[in-house]
């Protein structure tokens, strides 16, 4: 039978192919730019455009869309709406990340030099977990009007994913790593997590360790959001802080963020929104969407193509100033794409 | 190794290309690509190796053009003839240790009839999917006694894996319906059996595209009546080769049929049908068409494919024209005519 | 040769005995000196415990030499050796012998293919020799002998000298497998010296494929290991219009077998619809590997005539005709001559 590790990516020629799933709201539109970006850049990679259907009940297209991933390795992601409210029907974006045990959701989230916001110079990199925690979509009515929900935490889980933050903060330079938790409340199922992550900082003597409860860490983030590093945090509370961190530093509209496993790897905007209200508006901010592709294009081994678009983003948003409504502008997201092709132009000569 | 992503992949810059031009009338051939390259403005510029068996003295060594081609990660290449006999000894012919050399696993040859061109079959549109690197071709043969010659075939479990992978990928990629194995595994259980298990399971990563097997020898005699049933074929390394050249036939010839060879990290363009043409070499008659289709083929493929379509229309204005036509098309044209006349069909 | 020797029927199944019996009132009209002497083949148990053919059968053909066989159903599972296969190792078969000729009156894409393909039958690919050396890595091997390459060589020379034929072409990859083909083609090249009368050419597999689907008339007979035989056989087969019209032989050491190649099809069978024309071939064929050149002459006009008036043909040949019509049809057309 076949193992996963047996079976190649899909590279050939030195070129990739990469799954794209578009998703719902804005992201067809922002996949156009990317496309377009990448031409520019002369990215080596040709998409396998997988769409899904949000308002079916069936599970044929996400299949077919987690075994297009399967089988290329890697995916960039748009946000993808389950639009039936059912019990019985799981989220997709879930369902995908389990599928392909993608255990983490890593957002870098670092202050825009072009865009003012009360705080400067935030520079956070947030480690969610991402298959397990309150996400486990396990939920029952016992008796009439009493509902359960239940919270997995499973060691080996909590163990990797710890691990994986302290060897990326080892390996990008990074100081010091944070848990977020609610052990006080949650004794067990977020004292297991507290208590792997104590064992595991052990190992990485050069790198400080910390704990912090989640209702503090909130607070704190407001108010001295710089004494955070890298950051370690469960599913639930993971979508809270990459939210209020996005929110800090001026929007979601230019962080990505990256879904990574031990073999596949999902690259999408950092936070997961549709952005149904600026479809065909011409108004929605593609950096998010840009940096995801560099992103992918960085995994890929493909660093020159990433730094090119990286930096080409960069400019636009903090040198150009050209900003997008969200970013306090009032330009269209194809002016902003216009000046990012026009650096990647003058880069790639 | 890290050089070959951006010099394959930056449009506004010049892309260096490998290029070998082979025996026989691959150096005419050339001579036609490096024309309409000029006329089209194409960025490219080659790094020549001249590379032969049976002018072996005059050869580049295999390591020069196989780093050239790592380097540069692009590479067109004329066909080289392969004497029957070995001059050095060796059992590997330059075209296989190359191969093996850069691991150019898969060849990938796709044959659809060309408006224009008169022949047997009509509405033909298949891509033949050659595994190159092992089975037939191991080059292990030796004599156990006077008069008895083994053989070896090996197939490997990795290498069918990943060629079975590769047709799926292509076929996906490319919008194809279906994929066809094509076997002898009911003499050749195990070998053809690998290989066959292998494209079995690779087939159920790939829930949209229809997978089928035939046995060789019914394939070949269905690809001379009923090509059009036919959409991707995978199949190993001998088969390859002789599904690849009736298939070349069905729509019109080696001449017109152009090839890619992939590795993970590089790709070979050549022509599909392997035919150096020593016949004729020097006499200015051979068909171009088949090497320009390549050239064109490598500049989609090095992200240029704004020039590589301009190429690629105009040779195929040409042939349906029908006026300029070769002699293995039935006309009198020469190769530099037949040249001239696709730089007059360049559209800018 | 007016003497009446006896050939060995073996009827078949599915729609065989029928076409047999098509044969057999064909072959009463010229008034072949040739008497049948059908057998079963179907398996029976050895004392060894295995499946096989009936000893009966066995001597019938060692007995007369020559045999005439109707499509056979392999019975599928365990212990069933192909019969063909048991026939040919029995028998020493070493060469298969197949002639595609293009049909007046049936139309293909090609009208012009006169080719005879002789692949070697007893080693080379099929040899079946294979084992897993380790996990995942599978060797086969490809086995060529002097003598077996020599011995087809020779025949095909043979063939083409008895049956009119200008040239003979050597199939082979020596330029890949340089040992194996080499020694192949070594042997063909020596058989070549001792025919001289005959043309001779070598080509690579590839390039008769290239060229067999581009202009089938440039060849005329093929000698060619197991393999490339096989897949080349059933590729002119193709060309002609498919196995319901093509002829073969087996040449042995043991004696000679011709068959029709095609299936049962048992869908048919018992209606009285099947197709003879690839029997009757075969027959041919037999009839001047006996030396019987007039009655072959007569049944193969007759038959090609039939055919290309195109007035009582069977439904693959795009015609309406049952097998007894399109029978007499012929019948009708010797006892004219």
């Amino acid at each position: 039978k076949l193992k996963s590790s047996n079976i190649p990516l899909a590279k050939y020629g030195g070129r990739h192919t990469v799954t794209m799933l578009p998703g719902d709201g804005i992201g067809p539109e922002m996949m156009g730019y990317v496309k377009e970006v990448f031409r520019y850049a002369g990215a080596p990679v040709d998409f396998e455009t997988v769409q899904l259907d949000p308002t079916t009940d069936d599970y044929h297209d996400l299949v077919n869309a987690i075994s297009s991933v399967k089988r290329n390795g890697c995916a960039i992601k748009g946000n993808i709406e389950t639009k039936l409210n059912r019990p019985d029907i799981k989220s997709r974006n879930v369902e995908m990340r389990n599928e392909l045990d993608l255990f983490v959701n890593r957002v870098h989230c670092k202050s825009h030099p072009g865009v003012k916001t009360r705080h400067e110079d935030i520079d956070i990199v947030l480690m969610r977990q991402n298959t397990e925690g309150e996400y486990a979509m396990l939920e029952h009515e016992n008796v009439p009007g009493v509902v359960e929900s239940l919270k997995i935490v499973t060691e080996p889980h909590c163990e990797r994913l710890c691990r994986y933050a302290f060897d990326w903060a080892r390996e990008n330079g990074r100081k010091k790593v944070t848990l977020i938790h609610k052990a006080n409340i949650m004794k067990v199922t977020d004292g297991l997590f507290l208590e792997v992550s104590k064992r595991v900082a052990k190992d990485y003597p050069d790198i400080e360790h910390q704990q912090m409860i989640i209702d503090n860490c909130c607070m704190q983030l407001v108010s001295n959001p710089w004494q955070f590093d890298v950051m370690v945090l469960t599913n639930l509370y993971g979508t809270i802080v990459s939210n209020l961190v996005c929110g800090l530093i001026g929007g979601p509209g230019v962080i990505s963020g990256s879904n990574i496993g031990p073999r596949y790897a999902i690259f999408e905007p950092a936070t997961r929104n549709t952005g149904s209200k600026l479809i065909g508006k011409n108004r929605a901010n593609p950096c998010a969407m840009l940096n995801a592709g560099a992103d992918l294009l960085n995994h890929l081994g493909l660093k020159y193509h990433s730094d090119i678009i990286k930096s080409a983003v960069d400019n636009t948003v903090n040198v150009d100033k050209i900003h997008t409504d969200d970013l306090g502008g009032s330009a269209t997201s194809m002016d902003v794409v216009q000046n990012v092709i026009n650096h990647v132009k003058m880069a790639a000569k | 190794m890290v050089s070959n992503r951006n010099l394959a992949s930056r449009p506004e810059d010049r892309v260096t290309a490998t290029l070998i031009p082979g025996d026989g009338v691959g150096p005419e051939l050339v001579a036609s690509v490096e024309e309409v390259f000029k006329a089209a403005a194409v960025p490219m510029d080659f790094e020549v190796y001249f590379m032969s068996e049976v002018h072996s003295a005059l050869s580049s060594p295999v390591r020069s053009v196989v780093d050239s081609i790592t380097r540069n990660g692009i590479c067109l290449k004329g066909i080289l003839t392969t004497p029957s006999f070995s001059a050095s000894g060796e059992a590997d012919t330059l075209n296989i240790r190359m191969r093996i050399a850069l691991d150019l696993y898969a060849n990938v040859v796709k044959v659809a009839s060309i408006p224009g061109v008169k022949s047997r079959h009509t509405d033909v549109d298949l891509v033949v999917i050659r595994e190159q690197t092992e089975g037939e071709y191991s080059c292990l043969e030796h004599e156990s006694v006077p008069g008895i010659v083994e053989s070896l075939k090996v197939v490997t479990g990795r290498k069918s894996l990943r060629i079975a992978k590769f047709a799926f990928d292509y076929a996906t990629k490319h919008g194809r319906k279906k994929v066809t194995a094509v076997h002898k595994a009911n003499i050749m259980k195990l070998g053809d059996g690998l290989f066959l298990r292998c494209c079995e399971e690779i087939s159920v990563l790939y829930p949209e595209i229809e997978f089928e097997q035939m046995i060789v020898d019914n394939a070949c005699m269905q690809m001379v009546s009923k090509p059009q049933q036919f959409d991707v074929l995978v199949m190993p390394n001998l088969y390859g080769n002789i599904i690849i050249n009736i298939a070349a036939g069905l729509v019109g010839g080696a001449g017109l049929v152009a090839g890619e060879g992939y590795s993970q990290d590089c790709a070979v363009f050549e022509p599909g049908a392997r035919h150096a043409y020593n016949e004729v070499a020097g006499k200015n008659v051979a068909n171009p068409s088949a090497m320009l289709l390549c050239a064109a083929n490598m500049l989609d493929h090095a992200s240029l494919s704004h020039h590589g379509e301009m190429i690629r229309k105009a040779v195929q204005d040409v042939l349906g024209a029908g006026k300029v036509k070769t002699r293995d098309l039935g006309g009198y044209a020469t190769t530099r005519q037949f040249t001239a006349a696709v730089v007059q069909n360049l559209v800018h | 040769s007016s003497e009446v020797r006896t050939v060995t029927l073996i009827p078949g199944d599915g729609i065989g005995p029928e076409i047999a019996a098509s044969v057999q009132k064909i072959f009463a009209a010229v008034e072949a000196p040739i008497a049948w002497d059908p057998v079963d083949v179907s398996p029976v148990k050895n004392p060894d415990g295995t499946m096989g053919i009936p000893q009966a059968a066995i001597d019938s053909v060692n007995r007369h030499k020559i045999g005439l066989k109707s499509p056979l159903m392999t019975p599928v599972g365990k212990g069933f050796r192909s019969l063909n296969l048991a026939l040919r190792k029995e028998f020493n078969l070493y060469a298969n012998v197949r002639p595609c000729k293009s049909i007046e009156g049936f139309k293909t894409l090609y009208d012009d293919v006169d080719v005879v393909t002789i692949r070697e039958n007893t080693e080379g690919e099929y040899s079946g020799i294979e084992h897993e050396i380790v996990d995942g890595v599978v060797q086969s091997i490809k086995l060529i002998t002097e003598k077996a390459s020599r011995r087809v060589a020779d025949y095909a020379f043979k063939y083409a000298k008895e049956n009119g034929r200008q040239k003979v072409t050597a199939v082979h990859k020596a330029n890949i497998m340089r040992m194996s083909d080499g020694l192949f083609l070594k042997c063909c090249r020596d058989a070549a010296e001792q025919h001289p009368e005959v043309k001779f050419e070598e080509r690579y597999l590839d390039t008769v494929c290239l060229n067999m689907v581009q202009d089938p008339g440039q060849y005329d007979v093929l000698v060619m290991p197991n393999l490339y035989g096989d897949i080349l056989s059933d590729l002119c087969a193709g060309l002609i219009g498919g196995l319901g019209l093509t002829p073969s032989g087996n040449i042995g050491l043991g004696g000679a077998i011709f068959e029709a190649v095609h299936g049962t099809a048992p869908d048919i069978a018992g209606k009285d619809l099947a197709n003879p024309t690839a029997l009757l071939l075969s027959s041919v064929m037999m009839l001047r590997y006996m030396d019987l050149y007039d009655h072959a002459a007569k049944i193969e006009t007759a038959c090609f005539e039939v055919i290309k008036e195109g007035k009582s043909i069977t439904g693959d040949l795009g015609g309406s005709a049952k097998c007894s019509e399109f029978t007499n049809e012929i019948i009708k057309k010797i006892e004219a001559m």
